[in-house]
């Protein structure tokens, strides 16, 4: 059982990383930039499924802290003068702060209030950074942020965002197989009882709130990298929903599956584009059918299967 | 070891406990029997936190335990299972047994290193104990559900309590599962002077294996004393065994 589970996985661990080096080599100039967008986008989702799919905490209100990593790097590099390592250390550790806050004022309510409560909050940062024009730009963002030369160029910013990605999914990946992962999965599934066996439910959804925002915050970040701006609708909470369909499409009971989702996602939307304006119909279609027929999500499928075999003998 | 006295816990005014009152001494096994509503299940609650008690005192080991939250309650040294299975059923058997003792260990807030081999030998003993060691890597939502009332049993074990608390451990249980249960609640108390605190509807297997008996009805203890006193108490035959008509 323990081979079958894992079989999909190592496959793609060893063919994942070859064709991501080789990518920049190969692709043009705009494939590079879509692969990009495709790591953080990825990043941001692997992110969200920390609280969503491994803590069973109703995240509704993600994109915020993503924004929040983005504009705390770029106002830094803008602003401040100070070095950029340090503006990249900011954003997502105002992610992670932000996600605190707002952490303390939901993590009493449960579920959907929960998240309820977060799109609301979250809405309201939306709204500081919309109108606050004299610091954050309001609704124009803020353009042309200067980037180290090392960062600067296609290929130099697509194999910065490339290791950060593969760095923070590795971290988050060590995170969910550690005894703290274990044990908020053991919370999704039944927090009473996690109570019950001496653990202090709420200080570790915390935890998962602020570290998922640090990663959120991370993603952000990588995004003043490739697209040298930031603007407020990558904080408005129909973001929010997006990257929780990620999680969704892809399979959220899956470390990978919101990888996966975030990659079709971004895919569909750039190359569907260009066809057509509806691409979001096309988007709608195929979660309808994954809904119906995947409930598990695509790559909860593959990790599934030997459930369903273990089944007749229980 | 654990001392009740006179708690009460009212919901909208009406008293589910209503002045209960028990004493569990160290390496007993204690039942609380009573018919349905007697409130047997929220003294329970009482006891492990997930309820507050509106007055009276529940002292553990002489301190005052009433009112703490469950997760502080388990790290003094009370444990339990619960009358509806209840697991974590995305976890296998093993990893629910296995966090409860990263619990107990305080090792859950280590996040980088590997969970996959921590615990193994304890939770490897006390799944052979119970019986579930060749389940250990099914999902545990996939157990029958005499398994998963046992699995119960081994979270609460994981957590290495002093005191463990077994709400009805047997409910629902087919008479061979039911027949096992009870070989393991007598073993545990022999083998590992374990204190056990539980409650049960079926009277012949409470009279079998309790070294004392708490009987409830309407939120009051009526009497506490050994099989033989709870059966010659007048009260107790016509509130109870008179009514279920099995003594």
């Amino acid at each position: 059982m323990v081979t079958t589970r894992r079989s999909a996985a190592p496959l793609l661990l060893l063919l994942l990383p070859a064709a991501l080096l080789a990518l920049p080599q190969v692709l043009p100039r705009f494939h590079i930039y879509v692969a990009e967008i495709v790591l953080l986008t990825a990043l941001l989702a692997t992110s969200l499924n920390l609280a969503i799919g491994y803590t069973g905490l109703y995240q509704f209100g993600h994109a915020v802290f993503y924004g929040i990593g983005a504009y705390g790097t770029a106002l830094t590099l803008t602003r401040s003068g100070m070095p950029a390592p340090v503006a990249f250390l900011a954003g997502p550790l105002a992610a992670a702060a932000l996600s605190l806050l707002i952490g303390l004022i939901c993590i009493r309510l449960s579920k959907l209030y929960f998240g309820m409560l977060q799109i609301s909050l979250g809405s309201l940062v939306w709204a500081v950074v919309y109108r606050w024009y004299s610091f954050t730009g309001g609704d124009d963002g803020i353009h042309g942020i200067p980037l180290p030369d090392a960062i600067g160029s296609p290929k130099g910013s697509y194999y910065f965002t490339l290791a950060v990605t593969a760095l923070c999914v590795f971290a988050m990946y060590r995170i969910v197989r550690s005894p703290f992962g274990k044990v908020i999965q053991g919370i999704r599934d039944n927090p009473v009882r996690a109570a019950a066996i001496g653990v202090d439910v709420r200080l570790h959804q915390l935890a998962v709130l602020v570290i998922a925002g640090f990663f959120g915050g991370v993603a952000g970040s990588l995004f003043v990298v490739v697209e040298n701006s930031v603007f407020p609708d990558m904080m408005f909470w129909t973001f929010s929903l997006e990257v929780l369909i990620m999680c969704l499409l892809g399979g959220m009971y899956t470390f990978f599956g919101p990888f996966v989702g975030a990659s079709a996602i971004v895919l569909l939307r750039v190359f569907a584009s260009v066809h057509t304006r509806y691409w979001s119909l096309l988007l709608g279609t195929i979660l309808a059918l994954v809904i119906i027929f995947l409930p598990d999500g695509v790559l909860g499928v593959f990790v599934r299967r030997p459930r369903k075999r273990e089944a007749p003998d229980a | 070891m654990l001392d009740v006295e006179s708690v009460v816990k009212s919901f909208d005014g009406f008293k589910a406990v209503d002045g209960a009152n028990l004493r569990v001494d160290a390496g007993e096994i204690v039942a609380v029997i009573g018919p349905n509503g007697a409130g047997k299940t929220t003294l329970f609650h009482l006891l492990t936190g997930h309820l507050s008690p509106d007055s009276g005192r529940i002292l553990f080991k002489g301190k005052e335990i009433g009112g703490l939250p469950p997760h502080v309650i388990c790290r003094r040294g009370i444990t339990r299972s619960f009358q509806v299975a209840n697991i974590f059923p995305r976890l296998s058997v093993f990893e629910n047994v296995q966090i409860a003792v990263l619990s107990r260990e305080r090792k859950t807030f280590r996040i980088f290193s590997p969970v996959a081999g921590m615990a193994k030998e304890e939770v490897d003993r006390i799944l052979r104990s119970v019986g579930l060691f060749d389940r250990r890597d099914v999902e545990s939502d996939l157990l029958s559900h005499g398994e998963k009332k046992v699995l119960e049993i081994a979270v609460a074990l994981g957590g290495n309590p002093e005191l463990l608390i077994l709400d009805e451990p047997t409910a629902g249980m087919a008479p061979e599962e039911t027949e096992r249960c009870i070989r393991l609640i007598r073993k545990l108390s022999e083998e590992s002077g374990l204190t056990i605190l539980f409650c049960e509807h079926d009277i012949a297997l409470v009279f079998e294996i309790a070294n004392r008996i708490m009987v409830m009805v309407r939120g009051v203890t009526v009497v506490q004393g050994s099989g033989e006193e709870v059966r010659r108490n007048s009260e107790v035959q016509s509130a109870y065994l008179g009514e279920s008509g099995e003594c």
